[in-house]
């Protein structure tokens, strides 16, 4: 219905939300005009995936008072993809079929809505700077891959730092809304570095993906998906040597389909056919529409919040199920206090002097860590490995010089120890984080202190 | 998936594109949507959201139908209006973005207001095989419902309200096959096997000296022997008491020659089907009592085929629907699984048989063409048999008037539920309080909102005293926040609950899944959404 008495306004509804004071609302709302400006001007939204979430996000975000926001997505539109990914066509004159996905749906909405501007990015995520993420508020997730998921899970969750007191900084926090689908299934949670848990506190919620045995696809197959997968796994190693199967490549796809025919055959095995050969070869998840709208309306909602205050947020994972009746629910999972990746990290403090072996012979002694026999690696470097052999001698002129300079003379830092731990009296792999920090170093290169233990 | 279903009518293009989807319901599921008309009325963004997600998934056609005109703020909210079409109509601007979607679908727009049309033409949605009505207030709400029903048309309510809603539908029956449950137990009848698969079970020793051998006997097998043995020294009974369940288990673990036999593991981890009860379910149960099974000359073929499933139990079933068919994967040899998949295979078809005559008897008996129900049918039937589902609705005069007080009590009695009987009421409070003041609480910036909200405070109470809800403390911070809305239609609000609405349209013209029982009660807030069964 139209408001009569005052002038039109394009954020009419949101307003009404972003404006108006409300009851069950975030800590730290301020409503006003301000607010929703400063929203438009100011706020960077990052969308990871422009395929089934990534679009129906863009769209979500840009209509929710989002004016600026970056897209990025390593692939081409595909025609499998039109069935949900409504910012891509194939009529009349629009074949967008070929093309990258962040750059069309980048187009698409900025061609609608007007004053939204979005930064398309046609790479991969792991192309990126890791600075480049660190310029959005938030990061929206419409992946479809675990590995994704802890790779970006693993960046914002690497941008947070702690006080002494192991409290989170708060201006390091990089808010994340994670969106997935599966058919009529789907879920939405929000991640809150170190404070909510992060995907890898969580990571025992995705069950392991279902592998056949091996001598079932060699000597015993029952049914079709042992068949194709024989033909995938198996035989066409036997036939094509190194040659690399690629499930795009229609000729690779035929080869396997023919071949696991010939072998139900062979066994008597009904149910191979083409599109059952793609299913289990790629991995085929089904998909539709209504379900990645549901999902991505619930994380743009949780965007929306978090950044404005405007109402209380998800706390924090949301599963939705559509195919038996319609059934969602929330439930509040908690931090793994020892996550190497959001945690904080045991706090050791060290003399500039102590040597890297030193180092080693105090983590056996640790109260809460008892490791022995441990390596450690510094960010991408690895300090000191204790096997194989020959990576062993290569690192071991290191553990006769101090940690300090080692890790590039920085006042304090990460570093992640592998080794075996006493755990309930019983030896145990242990793969620990932590915080180390140099006494009597300021960040300044000392001379005095750098050399000799 | 089924993978012996009809041949396939689609283009090998189509094909491809809706992919994905077909790999959920199917060419047949998707032939019925392709074969569907949907009407929309108002195509704000809960409506046009929830007809997009129909259009991309290739529904036959659309008809939006709308009066008002494109404005300002239309711009801020909804994805199929542009700046080019301020002042047009909103129909025909939300028509021509769906065009574009999918050019296989056909849509049209009516350019008129939805509560007139109700009014003045009933008769105009009777060419419609369903109905999405977003953002009708009580009254409109309670007059299509009457409409829709004496026509037979399927009707699905929408609503988007700041951060609540609801999604509602209306049929006074949908009748289920295929009703594709997430989890549902294999038929195997370990605890009932038939003479052809004990047969076939005393032709295997277990005790075979060749180890391969061992290991790949299948756990069907194995449990059928034991069950067997078990019942000759138990007076032919099955393990019932924890003791003797846990006896059976060791039992089994017994016959364990080696540490990597696979197909024992599978057999213990199994022994819980020995014990399961025989026969059918307590809904099953209900179903072929219901008295829609009483079948006439009127009756739909889901009737009929209950009523022969009725007579299968009590006579060759033995207490038992038609046996499903299907096996699930297990260690074994290949001519093992082979073997028993072909047994279980052939009783399927057998009880199939047995169906397809008694639905040709019956339909003959009440004066109905006995091929009037195809094979398919019959044979989709039997191997759903254990499955089916019939989903029921009131009508919203009902409701609105004398809802379930059991499912109030419900409500009262658990903190869960308490936003989400308090927005189903200030829903419907809000409507009321529209009818008398001509707009919503909080609708307009100048308004006294601290007026409106006692205001409606004072009708939502009135509200909840005409529905015998008298315990029910309604929150001032959920009033407050009401009035904080003034009937905003969000755009990721009218996304979530078009979603849930175009999810339900699916399902009720595919015949496949379950679609949701209630009133699905939206809260944008925690995300304690609920449905209430009122």
């Amino acid at each position: 219905m139209a408001d009569l008495e005052a002038p039109q306004s394009k954020t009419r509804d949101l307003d009404k939300l972003l404006l108006r004071a409300g009851n069950l609302v975030g800590p730290d709302f301020y409503p006003g005009a301000e607010l929703r400006d400063d929203i438009r001007d100011y706020v960077r939204i990052l969308v990871v995936g422009a395929g089934g979430l990534g679009c129906e996000l863009l769209k979500d975000l840009a209509l929710s008072g989002f004016r600026n926001l970056d897209v990025i997505d390593m692939d081409r539109i595909e025609v499998t993809n039109l069935n949900r990914q409504f910012l891509f066509r194939q009529i009349l004159l629009l074949e967008d079929v070929g093309k990258p996905k962040a750059e069309v749906a980048a187009k698409r909405v900025m061609e609608r809505v007007s004053g939204v501007e979005i930064v398309p990015h046609f790479s991969r995520i792991e192309d990126k700077e890791l600075e480049f993420y660190n310029d959005f508020n938030i990061i929206a997730l419409g992946l479809d891959s675990i590995e994704a998921r802890r790779y970006i899970n693993g960046v914002a969750c690497g941008f947070l730092e702690y006080d002494e007191d192991d409290t989170p900084r708060r201006e390091t926090i990089k808010p994340m809304v994670d969106g997935g689908t599966e058919g009529f299934k789907g879920h939405a949670r929000v991640i809150v570095p170190g404070v909510t848990p992060c995907f890898e506190c969580t990571i025992w919620l995705f069950p392991p993906q279902v592998k056949f045995p091996l001598c079932t696809l060699a000597e015993t197959p029952r049914n079709a998906a042992h068949c194709i997968e024989y033909a995938h796994l198996i035989k066409w190693h036997e036939v094509h040597g190194g040659k690399s199967f690629d499930p795009d490549e229609p000729d690779h796809m035929k080869w396997v389909y023919d071949e696991a025919i010939k072998r139900a055959e062979l066994f008597g095995i009904p149910g191979v056919t083409y599109s059952f050969t793609q299913g289990v070869v790629k991995n085929i998840i089904p998909a539709i529409a209504s379900t990645n709208a549901i999902i991505s309306a619930a994380c743009a909602l949780e965007t929306l919040k978090i950044v404005s205050g405007c109402s209380k947020t998800l706390a924090n994972y949301l599963t939705y199920n559509g195919g038996e009746g319609l059934h969602t629910k929330v439930t509040e999972f908690v931090r793994d206090q020892d996550c190497l990746v959001c945690g904080p990290g045991i706090l050791i403090e060290l003399d500039t002097s102590i040597t890297l072996q030193k180092f080693i012979d105090m983590l056996e002694e640790h109260p809460k860590l008892l490791l022995s026999k441990a390596s450690v690696k510094h960010g991408k470097d690895s300090l000191y490995m204790q096997a194989p052999p020959v990576l062993e001698e290569m690192h071991r002129p290191n553990l006769s010089k101090p940690l300090y300079d080692l890790m590039g003379r920085v006042q304090k830092d990460t570093v992640h120890v592998f080794g075996t731990a006493l755990k309930n009296e019983e030896k145990q792999s242990s793969l620990t984080k932590l915080r180390v920090v140099f006494k009597g170093a300021d960040g300044v290169t000392d001379m005095d202190t750098a050399i000799g233990a | 998936m089924e993978r012996d279903e009809q041949e396939a009518t689609m283009s090998e293009p189509t094909k491809t594109k809706y992919d994905r989807q077909l790999r959920i319901w199917g060419e047949v599921g998707q032939a019925a949507l392709e074969n569907a008309s949907i009407c929309l009325l108002n195509c704000g963004p809960t409506g046009s959201e929830a007809l997009k997600n129909l259009v991309l998934g290739g529904i036959g056609s659309v008809t939006v139908v709308d009066g008002s005109k494109v404005e300002i703020g239309d711009l801020g909210n909804n994805f199929m209006v542009d700046k080019k079409s301020v002042g047009e109509s909103k129909a025909k601007t939300v028509c021509a973005f769906l065009q574009e979607l999918n050019d296989a679908v056909r849509a049209n727009f009516v350019q008129e207001n939805p509560d007139s049309l109700i009014l003045t033409d009933p008769s105009f949605f009777s060419q419609f095989t369903l109905v999405v009505a977003t953002q009708l207030v009580e009254d409109s709400m309670v007059k299509l419902d009457r409409i829709c029903r004496e026509a037979n048309v399927m009707l699905v309510f929408a609503r988007s309200y700041g951060l609540t809603g609801l999604v509602r539908i209306s049929v006074k029956e949908h009748t289920i096959i295929d009703s594709k449950p997430d989890h549902f137990l294999d038929d195997l009848r370990l605890n009932n096997p038939w003479p052809e698969l004990k047969r076939f079970v005393e032709t295997i020793d277990l005790k075979t000296p060749d180890p391969i051998a061992h290991k790949h006997i299948p756990y069907v097998v194995i449990l059928v022997k034991m069950a067997d043995e078990w019942a000759k020294t138990h007076s032919s009974n099955l393990p019932s008491t924890r003791e003797e369940k846990r006896e059976f288990k060791d039992l089994v673990k017994s016959k364990m020659v080696s540490m990597d036999e696979d197909n024992y593991k599978e057999a213990v981890e199994a022994t819980f089907k020995v014990f399961a009860p025989r026969g059918i379910s307590k809904e099953i149960q209900e179903i072929i009592d219901d008295r829609y099974a009483e079948v006439g000359s009127n009756s739909s073929a889901f009737w009929v085929m209950v009523a022969a499933l009725k007579e299968f139990i009590s006579n060759e079933g033995d207490g038992e629907a038609p046996l499903e068919g299907s096996m699930p994967d297990m260690t074994s040899s290949t001519e093992h699984y082979i073997n028993l998949q072909k047994i279980y295979h052939t009783k399927a078809e057998d009880d199939c048989l047995s169906m397809e005559q008694r639905v040709k008897d019956i339909l003959a008996k009440v004066g109905r063409d006995p091929s009037s129900i195809s094979k398919q049918t019959i044979k989709s039937f039997c191997k759903n048999a254990r499955k089916l589902k019939v989903c029921r609705y009131r009508t919203i005069e009902d409701e609105f008037s004398n809802p379930s007080a059991a499912e109030l009590q419900k409500c009262l009695a658990s903190e869960d539920y308490s936003s989400a009987i308090g927005f189903y009421i200030l829903l419907r409070a809000v409507d009321r309080f529209a009818a008398t003041y001509k707009n919503f609480p909080g609708q307009f910036d100048g308004g006294d909102r601290e007026e409106d909200a006692s205001r409606l405070r004072a009708i939502a109470v009135s509200l909840i005293n005409e529905i015998s809800c008298d315990g029910y403390e309604l929150p001032e911070e959920l009033c407050n926040e009401m009035c904080r809305f003034g009937a905003a239609e969000l755009h990721v609000v009218a996304a979530f609950i078009g979603g849930i609405a175009s999810q339900e349209v699916i399902k009720l013209i595919t015949k496949q899944f379950v679609p949701m029982l209630g009133t699905f009660v939206f809260n944008g807030i925690d995300h304690n959404s609920q449905s209430l069964t009122l």
